[in-house]
């Protein structure tokens, strides 16, 4: 069975279904999205449930205050019948080396020239912010009200509905096993379910992106890896704000609705896609996060899993097409941060496939940048 | 009893009515439904509640029990403190 499209995005995540939602808005009809597993099966619903303005870049900084003024106001937009769950706590991120002062200092210094309203705090203030905050390592932290919580399934749900009362496809359970090109130009992508003759291609496919891009013999510069989390029973509400530190890796806020969830990153990962647990994570994740908030020891470890983060060498995304191919269409390489973005990453893209005047500047998040050498490193990741 | 005054999660306090609509909306596995709900991601980590969003997934699909997905067994099998791991953890350092 064959049939035609005029935009099929692959991956059902929070970018393709933000993309998929603005395409139709836009009056883009016969979209498709397709999914190899269920809405939110992949890096989004494994994320970490945080959303921040707290970046290094002025294009992050720009992509992630837009994404979270959009999420304050995402349940009415979107008329979603449930609610996204939109806590904004806060981030705190902590200082705890001379050159992470230094760095915070220059990234507020940025922040503020954006209009992001964060600020330096003392330890006293941190101590006031977070009371059960260990600080005895700490020299200074930053602190930005806007940050928090937001549910990446609901949410995710949230674009999926609008984007289908707008007459966008959703091909769920369904793999994509090849992709034809002629010249310049994508014409088909074959499906276990079918093939589909499209006129634009979209790669949102998360850790899987670089495996997409294989099947149109264009070698992506990026890789996966698995990053884990857990989350403990839940209790009343103590903590206001995510609590990050960069070097001393780990992140942990408490979802609203009572469970702490916390991740940390592991540099001697092996680049690959793997998404199973492991209890080195648990050890190391347990002495981090009670030598940090003390009291979070007292919780119960409920459950542990992990998800993949699509790196790229510069840690910002890639929004574009891919070199020598004018429709085929790259939202990828999030590189742990792609949930937050989703709005923008919706409009963006979106923008560049109808060719409309772009809402935020990304040419310098192209493809090309890894040749030209213009990369721009975030120094903010955990 | 009203669907709305029957708890099928405990531990996320959801609904049979919650339940029942999220399946006429078309939310037809286990897994799509513990995300939207949080059902089965409790401190019971689904052995409450998992038999009984099996059943009712059952009767309205009219697929039986067996032909259903429950989720993904996660580690670990029952809660541990975060102290205790760590505790143990300290001791091979």
């Amino acid at each position: 069975m064959t049939k035609t499209a005029d935009v099929v995005i692959i991956g059902a995540g929070i970018s393709g279904c933000s993309i998929a939602y603005n395409l139709a808005k836009k009056g883009v009809k016969n979209v498709v999205v397709i999914d190899r597993s269920y809405v939110s099966s992949g890096s989004t619903g494994r994320c970490g449930a945080g959303v921040r303005m707290q970046w290094g870049t002025e294009t992050n900084c720009k992509l992630a205050k837009q994404s979270i003024e959009f999420y304050e106001n995402a349940n009415e937009i979107l008329e979603y019948n449930r609610d996204v769950t939109f806590y904004q706590g806060g981030y705190l991120l902590l200082a705890t080396t001379d050159k992470e002062m230094d760095q915070f200092k220059k990234n507020v210094k940025l922040q503020n020239s954006l209009d992001i309203p964060s600020r330096m705090v003392s330890i006293e203030e941190a101590k006031e912010i977070v009371p059960h905050l260990n600080t005895d390592e700490l020299l200074g932290a930053a602190f930005c009200q806007k940050d928090g919580f937001l549910d990446p399934f609901l949410t995710t749900d949230a674009y999926y509905k609008a984007a289908k009362r707008l007459g966008v496809e959703f091909m769920t359970y369904t793999e994509v096993t090849g992709i034809k090109r002629e010249g310049n130009k994508i014409t088909e992508v074959m499906t276990n379910k079918g093939s589909i003759i499209t006129g634009t291609l979209v790669n949102a496919a998360g850790g899987y992106s670089k495996n997409v891009c294989e099947m149109v013999g264009i070698d992506l510069p990026v890789y996966s890896e698995r990053h884990q989390i857990l989350v403990t029973e839940p209790i009343e509400h103590v903590q206001g704000p995510m609590v990050m530190s960069f070097s001393k890796n780990i992140y942990c806020q408490q979802n609203p609705k009572g469970p702490f969830i916390m991740g940390r990153g592991d540099d001697r990962e092996p680049r690959d896609l793997r998404i199973t647990s492991s209890w080195e994570f648990l050890e190391e994740m347990a002495k981090t996060v009670t030598s940090i908030l003390p009291p979070v020891g007292n919780l119960r470890v409920i459950r542990q899993w992990a998800g993949l983060y699509n790196i790229t060498p510069d840690k910002q995304p890639v929004y574009g097409t891919a070199e020598g191919l004018d429709n085929f269409y790259l939202a990828v390489g999030f590189s742990g941060h792609g949930f937050m973005f989703g709005p923008l990453t919706g409009i963006v893209i979106a923008e560049m496939i109808t060719k409309s005047k772009p809402t935020i500047d990304v040419s310098l998040l192209g493809i090309d940048r890894f040749e030209k050498g213009n990369l721009i490193l975030e120094p903010s990741v955990v | 009893m009203k669907d709305e005054n029957v708890i099928v999660c405990r531990c996320s306090d959801v609904t049979l009515k919650e339940l029942k609509d999220l399946i006429d909306e078309g939310y037809h596995t286990f897994e799509e439904i513990k995300r939207l709900t949080r059902i089965g991601m409790g401190p019971c980590q689904g052995k409450t509640c998992g038999q009984i969003v099996l059943r009712e997934l059952s009767r309205a699909t009219g697929k039986p029990i067996t032909e259903l997905d429950f989720q993904t067994n996660r580690p670990p099998i029952v809660g541990v403190k975060l102290d205790l791991i760590a505790e143990e953890a300290k001791k091979d350092d």
